[in-house]
């Protein structure tokens, strides 16, 4: 397959991909770190010189700093165990014999085509308005008192919003996880009297550690950087304030570049430390 | 015209050479079939012969002309993959339109070409479905066919049987031959079975770990082999390779006598020996023995009609004139 | 598999099944039933199910105030021009690491999915930056090359795991039958590869019609999709649940739709082929 002239093709036709994100992942990165050790106030002064790690110090210290923290792990960790637990049990429950599975499954995974926007919105006012809302109707009818869903229980309300989105992410992919294994290992350890939660704790939960990391991995990634969720919904107030929102925050709404690149360099490390865990298995499967 | 010539031909894959450099020579119109067991480095010969992998070092002259450096698609040469490749999406009359589309031979001269190719290979009434739909033998006939049209100097075949059922292969076999014998063009053929290229080639190259063991024509190589390699090689089945006393008695490492050439008799012989199996073909049959000195178990061929069961005593008599001598270093004596 | 199971047990899955599913679906489901009812009704107590007037009346004021069609425009322009140029510059790449993979392809497939993992937040004031200094802020150009940037590295790495399926013979077969690297890729490759390449583009489509970062920050009044439309229904004068609803269902209705075609895609284009 491989001449040497093919390979020269290969390099060229590779090349405009490569430049491209070459590109774009160093001029921004580049522009960051640069912009996290200056004092940089557009609206203010504008570029007012170089000021060490003033910045990074600055940004840790803030009394902001800390909480926001606090609320990206709620939001990430929360939504990683309801997606995850729930996930293996529709995964688990569609892949049983049923009558109608295609359109349950559709109807399953449907909140993931609905965009960010749209579904924080929907949730927002028509479930959970605390008088018109459909989960006030609820309390009412049971007796009780209605919550105050945004404001006084905003943190559980967005996690409960983001799983809801990524819920279907979760099963789709542990239900493929479920579909791959030989259902002759599960008759055997049937024939070999394992009760259900034993089969279910030795052979399923094993074989589907590897779907489980790949989930939690790439749901890290991309609920790290939840953005238009929070935008909608309570614009960050309330306690939701996420490490993203705080950098979004200080870099568009009091326009300090500086002190926000600062915060960005932050989360970039801390996304490529999850980002490493997952390229570790993703490029494992690669070889075979 | 499809005279291809080997120069010093050398191919390594990283540090690894699979093809010492080697010399061979292709006359127009022969048939040559490359043999080896697997690995044996005949397939990336073809592939060097074919512009698909570059050669490390060594030129190859295609009639006269350097086509070291030329790509596949300049060579004039047309290829017979072992999985087919025939184009999934095309159906059969554009699978085998597809070359002369690609070197823009006007439609009329297109159709002429298709229509006659299809009727040699019987394609006729396949020639607007779809690959997917045929049988492994039209699929092979298919791919034939694509390289005909193309009226190369010559056509690689790279173990273009392999996937056919038994029964399939002989038949294919035997187009092959006839279609050579028609066109007269140059023939390159790659194969691990020595039966294809004992019945099929003008010359067979046997390979053994990117050597070539020996050239030759199918019964020079059942004559005289050059080597153990070859002698085992060659031949179904497999030559008998007799070592020590008796080996020296004919002042020799190693004899090797052929199955076809021991006569077997219930009551006297040279060698006595035990019947292991006896594999009964109705027309030959196939006696493996035990208890022969320095050969075990001996393999012989009797007539259909020797009934000899498992545990029968046989007496083995070869044939004086037949019996090849090898040194030491598993080159043929005289 | 194949194994008998009563028809009990078949309908008890059958009813948890079906309750789990229209539980999880039920917010779409109320906000399409919301936006055929008139604003009274939207917000009744009790609220009402299915009994009640349909009315178009939201859809037509919806469009009428924030000339909604504009919206559908950039949505539809951005969304398909980013993937389908994405397309027109991964496939040559994925073609490169698929058939002439080389000691260097994994670790570039690996580097250039690591360019998705980059935090956006991270880079925006940069781009932001960019995009004012080539007065391209708020336009649907700008907006379209940074989602192909962003999408890119998924596209390359479907078309990869798609190409990797094509037997080689069969191109090397193209080349010896004279076909040019570009007719190689134009007549054979990518007619095989159709059924892949349209998955891409529908996942592909999906991700960026949805995405909700770039798209409200890098526009204003001009080039801002359907994400920043409905976006602008949070401010309190907007509380309408009926048009809300009615937006809302006009700008996932046509994503739910080829949603639904590409779930089988979904998740070997969401786990770079790690989940088979």
């Amino acid at each position: 397959m491989a001449t040497q002239q093919s390979r020269s093709a290969a390099r060229l036709m590779m090349a405009p991909a490569v430049i491209l994100l070459l590109g774009w992942m160093l001029v921004p990165l580049i522009m960051t770190l640069w912009f996290s050790f200056r004092k940089y106030l557009p609206l203010r002064g504008g570029d007012q010189g170089w000021v060490g790690l003033e910045n990074y110090a600055r940004f840790i210290s803030s009394s902001s700093f800390w909480p926001a923290v606090q609320t990206t792990l709620i939001i990430v960790g929360g939504v990683l165990i309801i997606t995850v637990a729930f996930g293996i049990v529709l995964a688990l429950l569609l892949d049983q014999p049923m009558w109608g599975q295609g359109v349950v499954r559709i109807l399953v995974i449907a909140p993931f085509f609905v965009m960010p926007t749209v579904s924080a919105l929907v949730w927002k006012n028509m479930f959970m308005d605390p008088v018109n809302g459909i989960l006030a109707h609820l309390w009412k009818f049971f007796g009780a008192e209605p919550v105050q869903w945004l404001s006084q229980e905003s943190l559980q309300s967005i996690v409960m919003i983001v799983s809801w989105q990524w819920l279907p992410f979760a099963t789709l992919i542990l239900l493929t996880a479920v579909q791959s294994l030989d259902s002759e290992q599960l008759e055997a350890a049937e024939m070999d009297g394992a009760p259900f939660l034993k089969r279910f704790w030795f052979i399923i939960l094993p074989h589907l550690s590897r779907a489980i990391t790949i989930v939690i991995l790439i749901q890290t990634i991309f609920l790290l950087s939840i953005f238009a969720e929070i935008f909608v919904t309570t614009g960050g107030a309330f306690g939701t304030r996420t490490l993203t929102y705080l950098i979004f925050q200080r870099v568009l709404e009091s326009q300090n570049v500086g002190l926000g690149s600062a915060g960005g360099v932050y989360a970039i490390i801390l996304a490529n430390i999850v980002a490493l865990f997952l390229m570790r298995i993703v490029g494992k499967n690669l070889d075979t | 015209m499809g005279r291809i010539q080997l120069n010093q031909v050398q191919k390594k894959f990283g540090d690894v050479e699979v093809i010492p450099p080697l010399d061979l020579e292709i006359n127009d119109g022969e048939f040559v079939v490359f043999v080896g067991p697997s690995g044996c480095g005949k397939s990336t010969l073809l592939r060097l012969i074919a512009g698909l992998e570059d050669t490390t070092a060594g030129h190859i002259e295609i009639d006269g002309d350097d086509a070291t450096m030329l790509p596949p698609a300049k060579r004039g040469l047309a290829m017979v993959f072992q999985s087919y490749a025939l184009y999934p999406h095309m159906s059969v009359r554009k699978n085998i339109a597809f070359p002369m589309r690609m070197a823009k031979i006007p439609q009329e001269e297109q159709d002429r070409r298709i229509s006659s190719a299809a009727k040699a290979l019987n394609l006729t009434d396949y020639l607007d479905r779809r690959p997917g739909q045929l049988s492994g033998g039209q699929r092979q006939r298919v791919a034939i066919g694509r390289a005909i049209v193309r009226e190369p100097a010559a056509f690689l075949f790279d173990e273009p049987l392999s996937n056919l059922d038994a029964a399939l292969r002989v038949g294919m076999r035997m187009e092959i031959s006839e279609l050579h014998k028609k066109l007269a063009t140059t023939m390159v053929y790659v194969t691990h079975d020595q039966v294809e290229a004992m019945t099929m080639a003008d010359k067979i190259v046997v390979l053994h770990a990117g050597v070539i063991e020996q050239v030759g024509s199918p019964l020079e190589l059942y004559r005289n082999p050059r080597n153990l390699f070859v002698a085992g090689f060659i031949g179904s089945p497999k030559m008998n390779f007799v070592e020590g006393p008796e080996a020296a008695k004919h002042d020799a490492q190693t004899i090797g006598i052929r199955p076809e050439h021991i006569d077997v008799s219930t009551t006297e012989g040279t060698w006595q020996g035990t019947v292991g199996v006896a594999e009964h073909l109705g027309s030959d049959t196939f006696i493996h023995i035990h208890g022969i000195p320095g050969c075990d178990p001996m393999t012989v061929r009797a007539s259909g009609e020797m009934s000899v069961v498992h545990g029968d005593t046989v007496y083995l008599t070869p044939r004086a004139d037949q019996i090849h001598r090898f040194d030491a270093q598993g080159l043929r004596i005289g | 598999m194949a194994r008998a199971v009563t028809t009990q047990r078949k309908a008890l899955n059958t009813a948890i099944a079906w309750a789990i599913g229209l539980l999880i679906f039920f917010p779409i489901l109320w906000t399409i039933l919301t936006s055929f009812k008139t604003e009274a009704q939207a917000i009744a107590d009790p609220p009402v199910f299915l009994f009640f007037d349909w009315t178009l009346e939201n859809y037509a004021v919806v469009q009428e105030r924030s000339n909604y069609m504009r919206f559908l425009w950039n949505s539809v322009f951005i969304a398909g021009g980013s993937t389908i140029l994405g397309i027109i510059i991964a496939v040559p790449a994925a073609w490169s690491m698929a058939f002439v993979p080389s000691k260097r392809t994994k670790d570039i497939l690996l580097w250039m999915l690591s360019t998705k993992m980059l935090p956006a937040v991270g880079v925006l004031y940069p781009i932001y930056l960019i995009f004012i200094k080539l007065g391209i802020l708020d336009s649907r150009l700008g907006l379209t090359v940074v989602l192909m940037l962003i999408n890119l590295p998924i596209i390359v790495w479907m078309l990869y795991t798609y190409f990797k399926e094509i037997p080689g013979e069969i191109l090397e077969a193209a080349r010896m039958d004279g076909a040019s690297l570009r007719n190689e890729i134009l007549y054979v490759l990518t007619p095989m590869a159709i059924p892949g390449i349209a998955s891409t583009l529908l996942l592909n489509f999906i991700l960026a019609w949805n995405e909700a970062f770039w798209t409200l920050n890098l526009t204003a009044a001009q080039a801002a999709p359907l994400t920043a439309f409905i976006a602008s229904y949070s401010s309190p004068e907007g509380l309408f649940f009926a048009k809300l609803s009615a937006a809302s269902t006009m700008a996932i209705a046509p994503i739910l739709i080829l949603g639904w075609f590409s779930q089988k895609q979904l998740v070997r284009g969401l786990t770079f082929g790690a989940v088979k």
